[in-house]
């Protein structure tokens, strides 16, 4: 191990955003890692303030362009919560297969275009489809038929205008949904296809004690309600967030970090926590697959994030499916309500994990104050503690510094972070302290 | 053959949104790749090749010294600079701080606001650099996007329609919604690209692609007073993603300056 007291080396790229990672060296050993997000601050909850009501689900989701329909899943349902808005069974399974189209386009992205290429060597999905075609073709169109779906359903793909308070501006065209069955009836055929081959994968040998948290619920794979549940036994109704979380601010990060509020520790969200919590109410195909390619029933191996994503990406065609089947353009696409002073709020299952929004609003109509937890800083604090781990351990097994920074980028990866509103070059420093 | 041009993407303060475009155009994207050069575009691979670049995309608004900065030297090393995006071309969502107190909002945001340092304002990239083309939309339109780099490939001069929303509903067959609704729809002002989304899923245009050229706000916004819409309806629908383009920027400070008067003759 040489012993610059300053390295950088250009790596965090295929994440959406950007976020630095620095690791700080004493005696040859790994003292600390910080993820740093470099993140211009766009200031969200303050530009809210003052405004009507029913522009946060139309605001909120210009957070990312990549997941804009978790940000207007849990704006919409906080703010349902604080006028005492009661949707109707309808209006909830169209928002589920909204939900759908945007696990599709995000998964599909982050497996084939993003996280592949890792398992391979390649600078991105497009030179991995050089030795892939199939299989990143295969990828693309899985992903298109997601967008398609944000299209009929959203108005259109990144930043759906359908989505209000109380429900949908108007209903989907019964004709255009249909036209959508049998390419989700190839979907979930070619997702199938796609988790055999990722889960054929070679994944490093790392595992972590970690605390998954996710929603669930009794009936359905959790994705716009449940109650919070950790694998330490943690089950809590969404109202007590934050009896049970906190946020704090670090000098290093524009994200706050979320931690347990009174062990003050890390937790893990996203795929591998649903899936570990919920497995027995994934849809059919993607339950018998989950056993067919041999994903351990209490995973905590974060390289197998992306096999969760693909059954997840199965899960998410076959009750799409399911739900373009059984539609018709009957019924009323929003519920009426009037303003009232309140507060509210709501998680929802973004692609990376639990989205937590929370609203006051007054009288007239207007947000006093709105507070969003997005999935990213929640899992920053996970993502640095496996970085320690692993990067000690690879260390001690003599990896060099370039290895390590490759290493370090792959596990950051599994997690798809979105660190979206950034500049895209992550830098590992390195700092020798003596 | 003549070489292909090498292409490069950069990002400020933005969501990502509309360089995903790029990776949202499932069909055309390896017959892209095979046009022109991917030379740096982080979001999609770790190649990240040095400059010059033919063309550069540049997404997001200026809310930082540093990118400030890095804007220049992204210019330096651009032959054509293009923009895209609500952030890029007018400063974006974000750009509502600069009617607000930007210490104030930092704390109300963050608890340690002297970890952050930001800006008072957000700034389209033309602010600070001469912009070859801009294209708008917030998210941009990736088949215009697709044109766009396909035209540059060939050395051709890009182009796109800068029509209304307002003909595009009339293509479509869409209702009007000012007039058989009066609800206040901004696409007689906002530049076409979307599709008339909005008006066919019977919500107003809130202007997201910005405002045409030419684009007569003020007398829409008279319209929208003689239906009865209020000053403080009117005011949020101009000032949202393209708050700060000119024409929506004054059409809205004039309604704040006016508006109480205006609304005074009405009743």
């Amino acid at each position: 191990m040489t012993s610059n007291d300053l390295i950088e080396v250009p790596i965090l790229t295929r994440v959406e955003g950007e976020g630095g990672v620095t690791i700080r060296l004493r005696d040859g050993a790994i003292e600390n890692v910080q993820l740093n997000i470099y993140e211009p601050p766009r200031l969200f909850e303050a530009l809210l303030r003052g405004r009507p009501l029913e522009e946060t689900p139309d605001i909120t989701a210009r957070i990312c362009g990549i997941c804009p329909v978790a940000y207007q899943m849990s704006s919409v349902h906080a703010l349902e919560a604080a006028l005492g808005i009661q949707i109707t069974p309808k209006i909830r399974r169209l928002r589920r297969l909204l939900y759908c189209g945007e696990w599709i386009e995000s998964h599909a992205l982050h497996i084939h275009l993003l996280h592949a290429p890792d398992f391979f060597g390649a600078a991105s999905g497009i030179a991995l489809a050089q030795r892939f075609p199939d299989e990143i073709k295969r990828g693309l169109q899985l992903k298109k038929f997601g967008n398609r779906m944000l299209d009929v359903v959203g108005g259109r793909a990144i930043h759906p205008i359908n989505v209000r308070v109380g429900g949908f501006h108007r209903l989907p065209n019964a004709q255009e949904m249909a036209s959508l069955i049998p390419h989700f009836e190839w979907g979930v055929q070619a997702a199938t296809e796609a988790t055999r081959w990722v889960a054929t994968f070679s994944f490093p040998d790392f595992e972590q004690p970690y605390e998954y948290v996710s929603l669930s619920h009794p009936d359905e794979y959790p994705m716009n309600e449940g109650e919070i549940v950790s694998s330490t036994g943690l089950k809590i109704p969404v109202t007590e967030y934050d009896q049970n979380f906190v946020e704090e601010h670090v000098a290093h990060s524009t994200a706050l970090h979320a931690v347990r509020r009174k062990e003050r520790t890390s937790y893990f969200l996203g795929p591998l926590a649903r899936i570990n919590h919920n497995r027995d109410r994934l849809s059919p195909s993607a339950r018998s697959l989950a056993d067919e390619v041999g994903l351990a029933a209490d995973c905590r191996n974060p390289f197998k994030n992306i096999v969760a994503r693909c059954l997840e990406l199965v899960h998410a065609y076959e009750e799409a499916l399911a739900i373009l089947r059984d539609y018709d353009s009957s019924g009323i696409a929003h519920v009426d309500y009037e303003y009232r002073e309140g507060s509210g709020c709501a998680a929802t299952e973004a692609p990376r994990g639990i989205l937590f929004h929370e609203y006051r609003v007054d009288q007239a109509g207007k947000i006093v104050s709105g507070r969003i937890i997005p999935p990213t800083s929640q899992n920053q604090r996970q993502i640095e503690r496996d970085l320690l781990e692993h990067l000690t351990s690879r260390l001690q097994a003599g990896a060099s510094r370039d290895e390590l920074a490759i290493d370090c980028e792959r596990l950051v990866r599994t997690y798809d972070p979105c660190i979206s509103c950034s500049t895209h070059f992550l830098k590992v420093r390195w700092e020798e302290c003596s | 053959m003549p070489r292909k041009p090498r292409l490069a993407v950069f990002k400020f303060a933005s969501c990502d949104g509309c360089q995903l475009s790029l990776l949202d155009a499932e069909d055309e994207l390896l017959a892209i790749c095979d046009r022109v050069e991917i030379a740096h575009f982080a979001e999609a691979s770790s190649d990240l090749q040095p400059g010059p670049y033919d063309v550069a995309l540049v997404e997001g608004s200026i809310t930082t010294h540093e990118d400030a900065e890095r804007i220049k030297r992204v210019r330096a090393d651009s032959k054509f600079l293009m923009t895209i995006g609500a952030c890029a071309t007018a400063g974006g969502i974000q750009s509502l701080r600069n009617w607000g107190q930007i210490d104030e909002w930092v704390q109300s945001v963050y608890p340690s606001p002297d970890f952050i340092r930001t800006l008072a304002t957000s700034t389209a990239i033309a602010d600070h650099v001469l912009v070859d083309f801009a294209l708008h939309g917030c998210p941009i339109n990736h088949h215009q996007l697709v044109d766009i780099l396909v035209a540059l490939a060939e050395g051709r001069q890009p182009r796109v329609p800068s029509h209304s929303v307002c003909l595009d509903c009339k293509h479509r067959g869409t209702v009007c919604h000012v007039v058989a609704r009066g609800i206040p729809c901004l696409g007689p002002v906002t530049q076409s690209g979307c599709g008339a989304i909005c008006p066919a899923y019977d919500r107003g245009c809130y202007g997201c692609f910005g405002p045409s050229q030419p684009a007569n706000t003020a007398s829409l916004v008279s319209q929208f007073q003689s239906q009865g819409h209020s000053t403080e309806k009117l005011v949020p629908l101009l000032r949202s993603f393209n708050a700060a383009a000119p024409e929506f920027h004054h059409a809205s400070e004039k309604l704040v300056i006016l508006g109480t008067s205006s609304e005074g003759r009405r009743s």
